[in-house]
């Protein structure tokens, strides 16, 4: 493969909170168009990886790099606004707004007029507030979700809320997604239509994917690369099926109480 | 859709919101006329007038606490920056400068297109204000950003009682009428239509974000601080104009008037309009009424003091127990827009 | 200058009497209760119920008002707060506030605003050795206080530390959830934590009312809100942290009163309007440079 640079690489980072050492000097690269698999056992680090790449929680050392900048050291919407989206492991969606209004909150980066321009509801305002509206309700579409729109984010079952929350990142039209557990929770079905969905994704939007994920299943069956992720540190990269066969990543794993962990 | 925007021009697009204005302004006009005295009392329009205040009050508050979900319950501060800034202003020179005007034929114009430029120069004061306390305000959560607004409206409050240029505690008198009720009542047609065209917009939705989750706000590119000073400032801004016309209608102002009871009297408007703005409308003239209507119930009971507070604390404490789920209504509003609208 | 520390100290002492309820019940609720101005102030009235119309003396007039601010204070947690626990923080403030609105203005109502003069069982002169051997003013009121104060400490101290229900009352403020789940009564320590702090709060309003000689319904306001700028000031959450910010907040409040007196003169400035206002600054400084206070411990969202 040619060496372009990749799309984001984390060089030797360290998250310290106090004592505690959450990620110990790791590096990891994602090209672009990839999709890349973050896994390890719990309390292994992974949110952590992602709150300091999306700026949540400042790296202790290390730089994070994105699209030729460097972004530790942002602040989050900052890093929102280049192109990373990301979703929560425990669901933060808007509840008291519509599910529409979660994703037009989103929305925000097209539009040109400002709060002066709102007041008076000049020309921009309503050309702006139109497209929106529209591709909206595409992604909504897309997801067959389109009869949820003027719903109340916070009533909807779990799952919807899931994949409603994959939606809002999208419209942010991210170059770099990442998914904190994106299928937790899930029936195997819906994990099914999770994961053709999360691939559609990637073919067809072009979007970088890097996931966390604790469903074997989901991780080796869509993704290209997996970094595997113990006590802070990578214990093991690469193609899902030799992560399988790993020594490392099997003992890592032992008597981690995962019914999913088909390995 | 968006195509036939573009066709319709600059000019077509404002034609017809400007002719609705205008037409609104006429109604309003010819309301006012009704209303003048001596046809009804004066009793009656000082009522309406500290109602508009009122609702352009809780309206700017509910920007602050209903929508962006802050915790502002020092509101009252910003009001006595406006009203004694223009209050000082008129005073000092408006007065003298107007005089020659308002004999004339068309004098009612001429002050009132005076206290126009009053209540935005007011209100601007006021919002630089409300820079002042929103920034610091930044860094705090919940219950420390209510005491350290509380904070600041008693500092403003003390700076006024020991400040003899504006009459210290004993107040700041003569202050010209210039406050009728057709000026009230645009400046809460203004207040409203442009409160409900922000929420209704890209920076309408950024508010509601900060008030739901900052964090995924912050996700989604949201500059929190940014929308949070923005409330804060736009809410000081119409409380600044709010006590401009409070000033030049009662045409006395004390510091007491706007201390901690009259930024609880806000915020109680606030909380049983449910976050909405239709919400504080009906809460503010509630509100305002009331006393009127406790003066009946102190002769019934006989009672020697003002049980006005009482009710006000049972209310607050009612409405926080019986909504105990959440403070807002726009929660449970389906309309799009985000809940902005009752 | 002695005599400042002195004054300040004594001052001091009460403020540190309310600011611990202040301290204690965010520790286990994180409510700041605003109505604990309130029961300071109620405790003061038993106290002068006791000793003007019961004739008690001091101590008796003491026992009773902390146990009447003690049932205060659980009566406002049971009736109000009790069923906001799991309401936004908005709500339980304006609660609090609205619970002590209702409390002042409901004495307005029955007391009268006008101040009563406060029964003195103590007498205010002089202790003699100070003013004789190091010319300052100390007289025996202020004795008493710092010796109530210091009491008071030690108790609790014991309390938070060698009994169960003190260890309990730790557990709730460091974790509610994990303490539940320990079996732990979180409602009975929750009312033994306002009970608590009630209790202490009315020790101070008794003192105070016969330091300044009298009271008033609405008393408790602005000592209320100094001490609550003395928990915040010392880290709240903290109980040496309530402590050591009472007697900073009284010996700045002794320092300002001193200095605007000497400025008075000069300018037409209000001490007491200038003090409350210095209050709030040094609380919104405080906010702004260091929130968690000078004692206390930082708190961390998780994501």
């Amino acid at each position: 493969m040619a060496e372009t640079s990749p799309l984001l690489s984390l060089e030797r980072c360290t998250v310290r909170f106090g004592g505690l050492t959450a990620v110990d000097s790791l590096s990891l690269q994602v090209q672009a168009g990839e999709l890349v698999g973050l896994i390890g056992p719990n309390g292994a680090g992974k949110t952590t990886v992602f709150n300091a790449i999306t700026g949540v929680h400042p790296v202790t050392e290390g730089t994070v790099r994105f699209d030729g900048h460097v972004i530790s050291g942002l602040p989050p919407y900052r890093i929102a606004n280049l192109g990373v989206a990301r979703t929560f492991q425990n669901i933060r969606l808007f509840k008291g707004l519509t599910v529409l209004d979660n994703l037009r909150a989103a929305m925000h980066q097209d539009s040109d007029y400002g709060m002066f321009r709102a007041a008076i509801r000049s020309r921009s305002w309503q050309s702006t507030e139109t497209a929106i509206e529209r591709a909206a309700s595409e992604l909504l579409a897309m997801f067959d979700m389109g009869d949820r729109a003027e719903e109340l984010a916070g009533g909807l079952p779990y799952g919807d809320q899931r994949r409603i929350e994959i939606l809002r990142a999208l419209a942010t039209k991210p170059k770099l997604l990442l998914l904190d557990e994106p299928a937790a929770g899930m029936n195997p079905s819906e994990t099914t239509r999770l994961m053709a969905l999360v691939r559609r994704l990637r073919d067809d939007h072009r979007t970088t994917i890097l996931l966390i994920e604790h469903d074997m299943r989901f991780v080796m069956g869509i993704c290209d690369r997996v970094t595997v992720l113990n006590y802070g540190s990578e214990i093991a990269s690469g193609l899902p099926q030799d992560i399988a066969r790993d020594r490392a990543v099997i003992e890592a794993y032992l008597g981690e109480p995962e019914g999913n962990a088909e390995l | 859709m968006s195509a036939t925007v573009e066709r319709r021009g600059i000019f077509a697009h404002y034609l017809r919101p400007l002719v609705t204005a205008m037409a609104a302004a006429a109604v309003l006009a010819g309301i006012s006329a009704l209303v003048a005295p001596p046809r009804v009392s004066a009793y009656f329009i000082q009522i309406a007038v500290i109602a508009g205040c009122n609702v352009i009050l809780a309206v700017s508050l509910n920007l602050v606490n209903g929508f962006a979900g802050q915790f502002s319950i020092g509101h009252a501060g910003f009001m006595a920056i406006g009203a004694y800034t223009t209050a000082k202003i008129s005073v000092a020179v408006g007065d003298k400068w107007l005089a020659p005007y308002t004999t004339a034929p068309y004098g009612t114009i001429a002050t009132s297109l005076y206290l126009v430029g009053l209540m935005i120069i007011g209100g601007l004061v006021a919002a630089i204000a409300g820079l002042l306390v929103g920034l610091p305000s930044l860094r705090l959560r919940g219950d420390y950003l209510a005491i350290a607004t509380l904070g600041f409206g008693e500092i403003i409050k003390v700076i006024f009682l020991n400040t003899p240029a504006v009459g210290g505690a004993t107040g700041l008198k003569d202050i010209p009428q210039f406050t009728n009720v057709f000026l009230v009542l645009g400046a809460v047609a203004v207040t409203v239509i442009v409160i409900r065209n922000l929420m209704s917009s890209v920076h309408g939705r950024a508010i509601l974000a900060v008030r739901e989750d900052e964090t995924a706000a912050e996700a989604l590119g949201i500059d929190c601080a940014h929308y949070k000073t923005a409330a804060f400032v736009i809410g000081a801004f119409f409380a600044g104009v709010a006590g401009c016309l409070y000033a030049h209608y009662l045409q006395y102002i004390v510091p007491r008037s706007f201390d901690f009871m009259k930024s609880i009297e806000l915020v109680l408007m606030v909380v049983l309009g449910g976050g909405t703005i239709t919400g504080a409308i009906v809460a503010a003239i509630g509100v305002t009424l009331l006393p009127e209507g406790l003066r009946q119930v102190k002769d019934v009971f006989h009672l020697t003091t003002d049980p006005r507070m009482v009710i006000y604390a049972a209310l607050l404490i009612g409405v926080m127990l019986l909504r105990r789920d959440a403070v807002p209504k726009a929660l449970r509003s389906k309309r799009a827009g985000g809940g902005a609208h009752g | 200058m002695l005599q400042q520390l002195v004054n300040g100290i004594s001052l001091g002492s009460m403020y540190a009497l309310i600011a611990l309820g202040y301290t204690m019940v965010y520790g286990v609720l994180k409510l700041i209760n605003f109505a604990h101005g309130e029961v300071f102030m109620v405790g003061a009235f038993v106290g002068l119920g006791a000793m003007a119309v019961l004739h008690l003396p001091l101590v008796g007039a003491l026992l009773l008002a902390m146990a009447a601010a003690a049932l205060l204070g659980v009566a406002i947690e049971r009736g109000a707060y009790r069923h906001l626990r799991n309401a936004p923080r908005l709500s339980t403030l304006i609660t609090a506030i609205g619970v002590s609105l209702l409390l002042q203005n409901l004495g307005v109502i029955f007391l009268g605003a006008a101040p009563r003069s406060y029964p003195q069982p103590i007498s205010s002169d002089p202790v003699s050795w100070p003013q004789d051997h190091l010319g300052v003013v100390v007289s025996l009121q202020q004795v008493a206080i710092v010796l109530a104060t210091g009491a008071v400490l030690l108790i609790l101290h014991l309390i938070v530390s060698r009994t169960r229900i003190g260890k309990a009352m730790r557990a709730v403020s460091e974790d509610r959830q994990a303490a539940q789940l320990m079996g732990i009564n979180i409602d009975r320590v929750i009312s033994f934590t306002f009970a608590l702090g009630s209790a202490i709060a009315a020790v101070g309003g008794v003192f105070y009312g016969i330091y300044c000689r009298q009271a008033d319904p609405l008393m408790g306001l602005m000592p209320g809100i100094k001490a609550f700028v003395a928990a915040v000031l010392g880290g709240i959450g903290s109980i040496p942290g309530a402590m050591l910010g009472g007697l900073l907040v009284g010996l700045v409040e002794t320092g300002v009163s001193s200095v605007t007196w000497h400025i008075t003169s000069t300018v037409t400035l209000t001490g007491s309007t200038l003090r409350d206002g210095v209050a709030f600054a040094v609380l919104i400084l405080v906010l702004l440079v260091r929130p968690t206070g000078l004692l206390g411990r930082v708190g961390r969202e998780k994501v």
